[in-house]
């Protein structure tokens, strides 16, 4: 699992849109910072989760920037490169500056994936077993749930479903992804399962908290606000 | 992913403070029975099932053969809306095996699960979505009429209130055992009602029609009201059915969907309708199970008579609704003559069965029929093709009795048992002397 409500820090500033756009669409909270003096100020309560820099404009200035920020950290914070293909020699000997990098342009999901791997270390241990969102709290030793204080009881893939949404809150998922993630891939149903369950949820949820698991048109769902475009 | 179910029942159970758990099934009529163990017997229960005797319920065991096996469910485990909350109740939907752990073949919940296996055999996943209507009347007494609890004919405003409000809090406990609701709504007749489930797997399915009679009739009585579900229990108004909309999907597709048809029907959807109607007549006294079903299956009262389909007659056995928007997800055909006396596990197989059979053999659909059906003569529909349902439950034992497709869908031990019990019903109706009679005999005659 990914703590994916922890702040990444994207440089520069304004973010690459593709980027933002990917990042948005993972489910990860980021902010652009301009440069060392910003991130310093913008800095969140807990510190900055990771950091992506862009360094296909300006490499130069993305190693100052990245020497600066090592030096003044007691522990690294993660951090992804990107970097264009003319630009890999830069990196020989620089293996210091950056815990991992990507080829610009990139996959999206190349992107995503790196990230979750180089963030999972840390959030590992973070790792809890209560899962809160709003009104919604999910104690996973126990099974149980509640939405505003109210037991929710559900079936068990309701309660898998749930779970896994919960976990990843502003992550927009297909129901493929859904469907293998939380079924399995043995599964006989299809997607139309997915949407079965989502809607049992919804209604278990309650008129008033049914709104916690959106439905993306033509691509999937999303469990709470989504931090692209609305 | 089976050990993680029970452990995650036997846990729920223990957090949550559950004081019975209810083990539920379903005897060959339809009756919903239940078998209440305590939290300490849940775990044994889960996994080597519970021991019964077989030969209490309607249609199981015979005597030499009496005990059988209640197999739980864990995915249908679900906390019961009603009752202390303090000290909670959870039922699980079981599967009857036979001691030597093979599927016992009096049990409509087996029989559904061979037909949902065979479709997945061959791809498809068959959904369903009922539009259930029921009544509430005032408490009944034997030998009078029954008295709604409204006059829809007057549209008395506040008494319109009191069903609403039943309904309204019949949704809500539906809603919280995972039964999502698409519409609800008075219909036509005094009292009486419509609510229309949201389409889910059909064994999925037959498990809600079950839970849902159970929780309608219990707010109901929550509430001083009687709901019933008697497919015609006022003369001259129309009755209560269960219309049936289906689809079969291959996994994310509509199998029924074709964009370049002109009905937006595929060749599948096509021949398994022609299925349903070729065999309808023989597995109707299963949709349509008592006496009191053949009343609700005459002319104009919105009930089909004949055996037909059209896009827009609501007097055809088939119909098929246009899809919102065209959307391929929603193109489905509804069957209409069910009611929801039935044992949704058989309808449901044989529906299934008929279907599926026109599938496999390709068979052909015949013309649309849009004209009302109901004024044209019946020397002219024999012309067209077109037959009627069955007209009493005699007809419909005799046609079944016959149907190699009822015998072989139902299992043997299922169709024999059904046909006999039924006969008896029939034999008892036919004894009885009606109000009809005698206002038409007695001073005549």
């Amino acid at each position: 699992m990914t703590d994916t409500n922890r702040m990444l820090a994207v440089v520069p500033d304004p973010a690459p849109p593709e980027l933002a756009r990917t990042l948005d669409l993972a489910g990860f909270a980021w902010k652009a910072v301009a440069g060392i003096n910003d991130a310093a100020e913008t800095e969140p309560e807990g510190g900055w989760a990771g950091m992506i820099v862009d360094a296909t404009d300006d490499i130069d200035a993305a190693w100052s920037f990245l020497r600066t920020t090592r030096k003044h950290q007691g522990s690294a914070i993660p951090t992804l490169l990107l970097v264009a293909g003319s630009q890999l020699p830069e990196l020989e000997h620089r293996d210091e500056l950056f815990d991992d990098f990507c080829l610009s342009p990139f996959h999206p999901s190349e992107l995503e994936a790196r990230l979750r791997h180089l963030l999972a270390a840390e959030t590992e241990i973070q790792q809890a077993d209560l899962v809160e969102y709003g009104d919604l709290v999910l104690n996973l030793e126990t099974y149980q749930a509640s939405i505003a204080g109210r037991p929710l009881d559900m079936t068990y893939m309701e309660y898998e479903l749930l779970k896994f949404l919960a976990q990843n809150p502003g992550k927009v998922f297909t129901r493929e992804i859904l469907l293998s993630r939380v079924w399995g891939y043995e599964y006989y149903g299809g997607a139309r399962t997915v949407d079965v369950h989502v809607r049992r949820l919804r209604a278990k949820l309650g008129e008033e908290h049914a709104g916690l698991i959106q439905t993306v048109r033509s691509v999937g769902y999303r469990f709470g606000q989504s931090r692209w475009n609305s | 992913m089976l050990e993680q179910q029970r452990e995650y029942v036997l846990r729920s159970v223990e957090e949550r403070g559950v004081r019975l758990i209810r083990l539920w099934f379903t005897d060959v009529l339809g009756n919903l029975k239940s078998l209440a163990i305590s939290p300490a017997e849940l775990d044994n229960a889960l996994s080597d099932g519970m021991t019964f005797d077989g030969s209490s319920i309607d249609g199981f065991s015979r005597v030499q053969e009496a005990d059988v096996l209640a197999m739980p469910d864990p995915d249908t485990y679900e906390v019961l809306p009603w009752g202390d909350p303090a000290a909670p109740e959870a039922r699980i939907f079981c599967d009857i095996h036979r001691l030597d752990g093979t599927p016992f073949p009096g049990d409509p919940r087996q029989v559904l699960r061979r037909h949902v296996k065979a479709a997945h055999e061959a791809g498809l996943t068959f959904y369903l979505a009922p539009d259930i209507e029921f009544f509430y009347f005032k408490d009944p007494v034997r030998g009078v009429p029954p008295v709604p609890v409204d006059d829809g004919g007057f549209f008395d405003l506040t008494t319109h209130d009191v069903t609403g409000e039943l309904r309204k809090q019949t949704i809500r406990t539906l809603e919280s055992v995972g039964i999502p609701v698409e519409y609800s709504f008075h219909e036509d007749a005094p009292g009486q009602q419509e609510i229309d489930l949201r389409h889910t797997d059909a064994l999925t399915m037959a498990d809600s029609v079950m839970t849902f009679r159970l929780t309608v009739r219990e707010i109901a009585a929550r509430n001083g009201v009687h709901a019933t579900f008697m497919p015609k229990p006022l003369e001259g108004k129309q009755g209560s059915g269960m219309h049936l909309h289906m689809s079969l999907f291959r996994g994310d597709e509509n199998a029924f969907y074709d964009a370049d048809d002109g009905y937006h029907l595929s060749a599948t959807a096509k021949s398994f309708m022609a299925g349903l109607l070729r065999h309808a007549s023989e597995i109707t006294a299963v949709t349509n199970p008592t006496v009191n079903s053949y009343k609700r299956l005459v002319p104009h009262f919105e009930a089909p008579v004949h055996i037909s389909w059209a896009r827009n007659n609501r007097s055809g056995l088939i119909r098929v609704p246009i899809a919102k928007k065209g959307n391929p997800l929603a193109t489905r055909i509804e069957y209409r003559s069910p009611d929801a006396t039935c044992n949704p596990y058989l309808a449901f197989s044989l529906i299934l069965a008929a279907g599926m059979r026109g599938v496999r053999e390709g068979y052909e659909l015949p013309d649309e029929a849009d004209a009302n059906l109901f004024e044209i003569g019946d020397d002219v529909l024999e012309k067209l093709g077109i037959g009627q349902l069955p007209q009493s439950l005699s007809d419909a034992l005799r046609t079944m009795e016959n149907s190699e497709l009822a015998s072989e869908a139902l299992g043997e031990h299922i169709h024999e048992w059904f046909l006999r019990n039924k006969r008896s019903e029939w034999r008892a109706y036919k004894t009885h002397v009606s109000a009809f009679e005698l206002d038409r005999y007695l001073t005549s005659l």
